[in-house]
């Protein structure tokens, strides 16, 4: 599968915010190895589950799960695609966004054990367009949500069934996650406040 | 992304493009069993219709309700129109309504442009006289994408009333943007002398439908618009049918894979047979179904964000 390359971010004026490496390639394997574990324990096996990664960055990681899973206990968990720009509550406060791919798994998620797959958990509202997304997409038995980063500030009552990392931020400060597939190297950053 | 969707030269073929992958995305959508999206809740689409439609009409209100927005119909008949109420003050009458789009169709070429300048909100050209029909031009080129998989390189040929034909202007402007090559086919009553230069430099033009047909990978059939027509351009649908009428003996002079569109209404017997329109090669119905995949798309681009 083929996902789309980020460009090069851009730099801005002012002196370069402060950069802090919370992740390496390394851990985030570590990471996603225990996600995968943890959910081959928690959902029994993994029977009956899907993995819907949501654009941009989930879809990579939610392929990465399946193939631990796949790697540890041979079960083949399907991997579908979630783009949930068309449910946001913040569409009207930037520009127009560009639509990613929506593929349900072979099979659909009706009665399926549903597993949303993201990067960063922040304020939880990506979470529930992907629920209310769901919802028009079908009817699935249950829903859970695995990320790799948890850093907090939720606007919202969610919570994350599996998580990486939980790291405490500053609302000004921002975490970002690069992998091999998009950006080509795995990481997970903490970038600073930038100072002007 | 733009404003308003005036004409099909507004946009860059960058941004034709954003326009045809976000309809590739909703397209999607008609497949669902809930075939409705929140995106555009609590907007108001005014269709400001002063000229009869079917499948436009019916395509935008489709397409506007798909993502939730509340559609407001407007025909000229049985509305003040009928009582002298100019567009300016309809407009205003909209503007106070708070509509976020206007979709207008009007036979004077011209009056969304007209109407852009006095509403607030975005206006999309749904058809204005003898102009332009963005939007019907890229359902046109999402077709001929799904169908062909590719625009630039194809040879595409408009054929009949190129004079009276909004969608024949509006085609030659984005096609050539996208990078096809295009020749219009008419007789020369209905082709406009200095059309070439005034579109595009590359349209080419073609007096003799049978030699074009072997060279080309889409065929876009036009209606002879007769109530345009207050001069006599041919001298009888027979003979305007046997030099420029899409018969199946004609059909087997195009390549394997070329394709067969018409803009509707299509008459039946004039432009085109109907053992052409109802074969294979046809994509007249999924022209109508793309439609409102591409009004979606346009919608959501122009109300969509900030």
């Amino acid at each position: 599968m083929a996902y789309p390359k980020a460009a090069p971010s851009s730099t801005t004026s002012g002196s370069p915010p402060s950069v802090k490496v919370i992740l390496t390639e390394t851990d985030l394997q570590r990471v996603v190895d225990r996600i995968a574990h943890q959910i081959l324990e928690k959902t029994d096996g993994a029977d009956g589950t899907v993995l819907l990664g949501i654009p941009t960055r989930g879809v990579p990681l939610a392929h990465r799960l399946a193939t631990r899973i796949a790697a540890f206990e041979g079960v083949d968990v399907p991997v579908g695609v979630l783009d949930v720009t068309l449910y946001r509550d913040d569409l009207r406060l930037r520009a127009t966004r560009a639509l990613g791919p929506t593929n349900m798994p072979p099979g659909g998620i009706d009665g399926r054990r549903v597993i949303l797959v993201d990067d960063v958990l922040f304020s939880g509202r990506t979470v529930r367009a992907a629920l209310d997304a769901l919802s028009d997409l079908g009817r699935p038995s249950s829903v859970q949500l695995a990320v790799i980063v948890d850093r907090g500030h939720r606007e919202l009552p969610i919570r994350a069934d599996y998580v990486g990392k939980n790291i405490p931020t500053a609302r000004t400060e921002s975490v970002k996650v690069t992998l091999a597939e998009i950006d080509g190297s795995d990481e997970v950053k903490l970038i600073g406040e930038e100072l002007t | 992304m733009i404003k308003h969707l005036l004409s099909a030269a507004d946009l860059d073929s960058q941004q034709a493009i954003l326009v045809l992958d976000t309809a590739a995305e909703l397209a999607n959508i008609s497949g669902r069993e809930v075939k409705k999206l929140p995106t555009l809740r609590g907007r108001t689409v005014v269709n400001l219709f002063y000229e009869d439609s079917t499948r436009t009409r019916i395509s935008f209100e489709a397409a506007a309700k798909r993502l939730s927005a509340d559609v407001i119909n407007f025909s000229a008949k049985g509305s003040s129109v009928s009582k002298g109420e100019s567009l300016k003050d309809t407009a205003l009458t909209l503007q106070a309504m708070g509509a976020d789009a206007v979709v207008i169709r009007h036979p004077a070429s011209g009056a969304p442009h007209r109407l852009a300048s006095w509403v607030g909100g975005s206006v999309v050209n749904a058809g204005d006289g003898t102009h332009e029909h963005p939007t019907q031009a890229l359902l046109d080129a999402y077709t001929m994408r799904s169908r062909l998989g590719r625009i630039a390189g194809l040879h595409v040929a408009i054929v009949g009333d190129v004079l009276h034909s909004r969608v024949a202007r509006s085609n030659v402007l984005l096609l050539t943007t996208l990078g096809a090559k295009v020749t219009v086919v008419g007789p020369p009553t209905l082709i406009p002398v200095d059309v070439a230069p005034a579109l595009s430099p590359d349209l080419q033009v073609s007096y003799d439908l049978d030699a074009v047909l072997p060279e080309v990978d889409v065929v876009m059939m036009l209606r002879v618009q007769r109530e345009r027509m207050n001069d006599s351009f041919f001298p009888s649908t027979r003979e305007y049918a046997r030099r420029y009428g899409l018969d199946a003996q004609r059909m087997r002079r195009l390549p394997e894979h070329a394709i067969v569109m018409h803009p509707g209404p299509m008459v039946r017997g004039m432009e085109i047979t109907p053992e052409v329109a109802d074969s294979a090669r046809s994509t007249i119905v999924e022209q109508v179904a793309n439609g409102v995949s591409v009004r979606m798309a346009v919608l959501y681009l122009l109300l969509g964000g900030k």
